[in-house]
């Protein structure tokens, strides 16, 4: 869609567009552009500007078995904090849907976790998890030893699972409540006229309607597990035990900041980029149909 | 609803609440542990009866934080960053929007590209060029050979430098760097009829006048719904303050939160914690409760 109707200065036009254009070059195309030179190039010790090394940077991450381990910390975290978010969230939305008496007070509510910062949550989940004292100690002291994120690599990605997904379920609540109220209710009624119950319905008729919503928060779930878990395992965990929760972006933080290898981490962080990247195009080849940009 | 179905409704009703106790149980479980003593937070179980130190353990944490000025760095770099994107957003959309001109469509995508790469993916290049902003410019005079020239002719060699650490616009800058809000305002500008437009300019208004006299005040709500959702994500930021604040004066409050995990060896002063944990995550809580209308649409609207 066009404007069929605009103004003849189009030199104004561009200096209204210039602020943004500045901050974007400074603080998003040039160090884009200086994250590749950097991977493909290696520091000298004691300065004297960097040596280019080709691919070397990408080929001594992909042999480092400690970064396999990152990446597959990375999948668990996501597969299992995206699947456990949407799907709660998605039967809270159904049902807060059918619009009994009281719902308005689930609409409300269930809102408001996302509201909170990750690092916040996380030492409040930090507290509520914690093996000595907090609420999971009970469970220590019938089956003592069953519950240690300190030691356990399982038990701290299970307490950082728990912390991220109650946060997104209440964004994923929001969509999922705005994809259903999208459809017309006229819909449901004639499906309920011609015999069919409340499952039925939402299996035919509210599930596939929503497909476009599930497939759009399954990216951003992923994206977001990538990217907003970093103060969450900061908080709880700081990537450990064992490096058992040291998810990608933490990697890279750690690598890049305490262990100042610019090169590594940016070779680990162009890595990253392509995955999202790689992410944000299939969400737009499922989602083509539903944006109206244009 | 349409029909009786009266098993149903109850493990609706059951589920739901199931839900809403998932979602409140962590927010009571802090504010009760924030009012025990030492020995009390510690118990197992803790006791869910409210203790009675409340605001002496909020008292406590806000000292050994020092969260008044934290929570005040925190306020002004969330309300910095959602005054810069509502309003950037605004000015780069109407030029995409109202104005036909060679490269249109480059800016377009330029920005849109944006949307794929959040700053936590870019983190260390974007701290090297906030500690020094001018050094992308410097480069280029570099490679270019500007600075030679400029060497040449005046005999001053141009070293420029600006240090953005460790300050505010070191924090607010990159993170209103990104395409969220024009695009928002994007979609609501394709909205407005042209024939406003039409009436504005044979009326004698200019482009600016348009714009401020006629397109601001009808995206009243965008921007209502953009700042909100910007102020809670600039608020619940952690990563960038982490690494651009080194010095205490210019930490944020969410930042301050490492602070306040007990020590290993220390004492368990989760009480303590907790009461910390509550004062930080109270003011988003405040906004999303008042503002909720405007943060579901702003949601929705960014798809952010």
């Amino acid at each position: 869609m066009e404007k069929r109707v605009t103004f003849g200065r189009w030199t104004i036009g561009i200096l209204f567009a210039v602020p943004q254009l500045f901050l974007i070059f400074t603080f998003f195309y040039w160090p884009a552009g200086q994250a590749v030179y950097w991977s493909l190039t290696l520091q000298q010790p004691w300065g004297g500007g960097n040596i280019w090394v080709g691919l070397d940077n990408f080929r001594s991450i992909l042999s480092n078995a400690d970064y396999w381990n990152s990446i597959t910390a990375s999948m668990i975290f996501a597969g299992i904090s995206t699947g456990l978010a949407m799907l709660i969230a998605l039967v809270l939305a159904a049902l807060t849907d059918r619009q009994l008496a009281g719902s308005w007070l689930y609409r409300v509510v269930l809102i408001w976790p996302y509201g909170i910062a990750a690092p916040a949550l996380a030492l409040a989940f930090r507290f509520i998890l914690a093996p000595e004292a907090g609420f999971m100690a009970v469970v220590n002291r019938v089956w003592p030893g069953f519950w240690d994120p300190g030691l356990d690599g399982a038990d701290a990605m299970a307490s950082i699972i728990i912390a991220f997904s109650w946060k997104y379920v209440g964004y994923n609540f929001i969509f999922f409540l705005a994809a259903f109220q999208a459809i017309p209710r006229s819909l449901i009624e004639a499906a309920a006229m011609d015999g069919s119950g409340v499952i039925r319905r939402f299996l035919d008729i509210q599930f596939p309607l929503i497909t476009p919503t599930i497939f759009f928060l399954l990216v951003i779930n992923i994206t977001e597990s990538f990217q907003d878990s970093f103060g969450i395992v900061d908080i709880m965990t700081a990537g450990g035990p064992a490096n058992a929760t040291n998810l990608m972006v933490y990697k890279i933080y750690s690598d890049g900041f305490k262990g100042l290898d610019y090169s590594g981490a940016a070779a680990q962080s162009i890595i990253l980029m392509l995955l999202i990247i790689a992410l944000t195009i299939v969400q737009f080849r499922f989602i083509e149909r539903r944006v109206h940009y244009r | 609803m349409v029909e009786r179905t009266p098993i149903l409704n109850f493990l609706t009703h059951l589920i739901l609440f199931a839900g809403f106790v998932f979602c409140v149980t962590p927010f009571v479980i802090v504010a009760i542990a924030a009012s025990h003593n030492l020995k009390d937070v510690n118990d197992v179980p803790m006791s869910l009866l409210p203790g009675s130190d409340f605001w002496v353990n909020i008292k406590t944490a806000w000292t050994t934080a020092d969260l008044g000025p934290k929570l005040l760095n925190s306020f002004i770099m969330a309300f910095g960053v959602a005054a810069g994107k509502v309003i950037v957003s605004a000015l780069t959309a109407f030029s995409i929007v109202y104005f036909r001109y060679p490269g249109r469509m480059l800016i377009f995508w330029l920005i849109f590209i944006t949307l794929m790469l959040p700053l936590e993916v870019r983190i260390v290049p974007t701290y090297a060029v906030v500690a020094n902003v001018l050094e992308p410019y410097q480069t280029i005079m570099d490679l270019t050979g500007l600075s030679w020239l400029i060497e040449k002719i005046s005999g001053v060699q141009v070293q420029l430098s600006l240090g953005l650490l460790n300050s505010y616009s070191g924090l607010i800058l990159p993170l209103v760097a990104t395409a969220t809000g024009t695009f928002l305002y994007r979609q609501f500008f394709l909205t407005v009829p042209d024939e406003l437009t039409e009436a504005a300019r044979m009326d004698g208004a200019g482009a600016l006048r348009f714009f401020i006299d006629i397109l601001l005040p009808l995206s009243r709500n965008n921007m209502a719904a953009l700042g909100t959702i910007m102020f809670l994500w600039a608020w619940n930021q952690y990563l960038w303050p982490l690494l651009i604040t080194t010095d205490q004066s210019h930490a944020m409050a969410v930042t301050e939160l490492k602070q306040l995990i007990p020590n290993v060896g220390g004492a368990p002063e989760w009480h303590i914690a907790m009461a910390g944990t509550l004062i930080i995550m109270l003011p988003p809580l405040i906004v999303v409760v008042l503002m909720q209308r405007w943060f579901v649409r702003g949601l929705i609207a960014t798809e952010k």
